[in-house]
């Protein structure tokens, strides 16, 4: 059996999805250092200045120097904090935002060594959905952290992340449900092949800028990044947090960064497919998948370099008054043309 | 009415016209793009950063950098005559000159007498430059030199040697109309 779809609910031996987790966990982790150079090297560019370029070529090794730096820094743990609550929430964090990559397909089924796999951690018919309980279960992550600080600046952001998230997610959510109701089929995979014949960023443009507003809000960066507040909260809810919890926080909004810009991908830019009627050959599918990830990821950083943070009732009205009415608007109008 | 009356208790605060749905359009979308635009093109512009060690921003000439004690140029001879008067002219009082008699056969200056110790503390120098006014003969004149930092304060105590000797890497010099 050749499945030319990746079937939904079409499961491999255990064995091939243990490998593919740790593929895809590895592809991720790997990734997300190089990121972290990316946006400091362009956001420099984007203020007229280079960014890193001391450590290593070009300064390429400035995130290892700092992972090293962080790994050996001490434990700190305020007298204020309730301890085992500050312990798990990056944990939370981190473990959520991993979570979410599991579902971002990176390509169709392919037959490796003679196995059938599809390029993917899971195919679950719930999809979407997936990505948004686990985006909700972040919030403990965020929420937690703030709280268990026991400091008034983590406190202030944890409670900014609440409320900021939580308006946002609704827009978000509705602003899928165009793709969804048009492909028919929650499962990423599927979206993906339903956009064989025309990307849905293009009959969904509403859809997508909606979609992409409302992210950069989910995933706390700038022009909405008032959770974190650097200039204000002295980092939000992670101003108490030092060493590796830090760098779990840090790599939780990185890896939420890559989530939404994977979802991003898969639901308005056609995921693996390529334009203009070009079919490579299977193996090229993940690569295209992360190059287009890297250009939603380079509108992420250039819009972080653009805009300056919103004021928060700016925020909570934009998100309430204008991003959320545009949202039912642009379901209502998708529901009608495909119902027609 | 004018905007602020300082005898009246109420202020009259000057707002903006609330903006109409078509401006309000044109703020989230058309500034936003403009706004956009205008990071791009600091991409395409290229950074402007003087990479510091290896590049250095050159200082103009009258710059007041680290003092230098000359000679002349064709005898040899110590300008400085070890009067003390950039260190009487000196507010931050961290000249410290000790002059001693020239003799026929041991003649160090152009003048009667030189400078035995010519000290100056640079970590107390507020490089004013008056002590270059204050000098008779021009020995001593503020270079360019600025990169004096240094591990130990007494390390930054520089004698008559270092002083009148030529600095170790020259500091680029601003060139007319830069």
């Amino acid at each position: 059996m050749t499945p030319v779809l990746a079937a939904v609910n079409y499961f491999e031996p255990w064995w091939v999805q243990i490998i593919k987790a740790l593929v895809v966990f590895g592809v991720i982790f790997a990734l997300l250092p190089i990121l972290i150079i990316y946006e400091r090297k362009l956001l420099g560019r984007f203020q007229g200045r280079y960014g890193p370029n001391r450590v290593g070529p070009f300064g390429l090794m400035q995130p290892l120097a700092e992972i090293v730096k962080f790994a050996v820094k001490e434990p700190f743990k305020p007298s204020t904090s309730v301890g085992w609550m500050f312990r798990i929430a990056p944990m939370i964090a981190i473990l959520t935002a991993v979570t979410s990559l599991a579902i971002i397909p990176f390509g169709n089924v392919q037959r490796v060594l003679g196995q059938e796999v599809g390029l993917y951690g899971i195919d679950v018919s719930v999809g979407v959905l997936f990505v948004f309980a686990f985006s909700g279960i972040s919030f403990y992550g965020i929420l937690l952290g703030g709280w268990a600080s026991g400091s008034k600046y983590s406190f202030l952001g944890a409670m900014r992340g609440a409320a900021q998230l939580i308006s946002y997610e609704v827009s978000q959510g509705l602003a899928l449900v165009g793709v969804l109701i048009t492909a028919g089929t929650l499962s990423l995979t599927g979206i993906v092949h339903a956009q064989g014949g025309m990307w849905y960023f293009i009959p969904q443009f509403a859809g997508f800028l909606i979609f992409m507003t409302a992210s950069f809000a989910e995933t706390n960066r700038a022009p909405f990044d008032l959770v974190e507040a650097d200039a204000e909260l002295v980092g939000g809810y992670f101003t108490e947090y030092g060493g590796t919890a830090f760098v779990a926080y840090l790599f939780a909004e990185y890896a939420n960064m890559i989530v939404v810009s994977g979802v991003a991908v898969s639901l308005f830019l056609g995921g693996w497919l390529m334009p203009f009627g070009i079919h490579p050959p299977g193996w090229v599918d993940p690569f295209v998948v992360l190059a287009k990830m890297l250009i939603v990821l380079t509108f992420f950083i250039w819009v972080r370099a653009t805009l300056p943070r919103l004021r928060y009732d700016q925020l909570m009205s934009f998100g309430w008054k204008i991003l959320l009415p545009l949202a039912t608007l642009n379901l209502l109008v998708t529901a009608c043309i495909v119902v027609h | 009415m004018s905007p602020y009356d300082p005898q009246s208790d109420v202020i009259e605060v000057l707002r903006a016209p609330s903006s109409s749905p078509v401006v309000g359009a044109y703020r989230v979308f058309g500034e936003t793009l403009r706004g956009l635009k205008t990071t791009f093109a600091r991409v395409i512009e290229g950074p402007h950063t003087i990479q510091y060690p290896e590049e250095k921003v050159p200082v103009y000439p009258r710059f007041r950098g680290r003092h230098k004690l000359h000679k002349f140029e064709d005898t040899g001879l110590e300008k400085c005559v070890g009067c003390s008067l950039c260190a009487a002219a000196c507010p931050a009082d961290c000249i410290r000159v000790v002059a001693a008699e020239n003799t026929p056969e041991h003649r160090i200056s152009a003048g009667e007498r030189y400078a035995a110790v010519y000290e100056i503390n640079l970590s107390r120098c507020i490089f004013c430059g008056y002590c270059e006014v204050a000098c008779p003969f021009d020995a001593i004149t503020m270079g360019h030199d600025y990169e004096m930092s240094d591990y130990t304060r007494s390390d930054l105590i520089f004698t008559k040697e270092m002083l009148l000797a030529e600095p170790i890497e020259r500091t680029p010099l601003r060139r007319e109309g830069e």
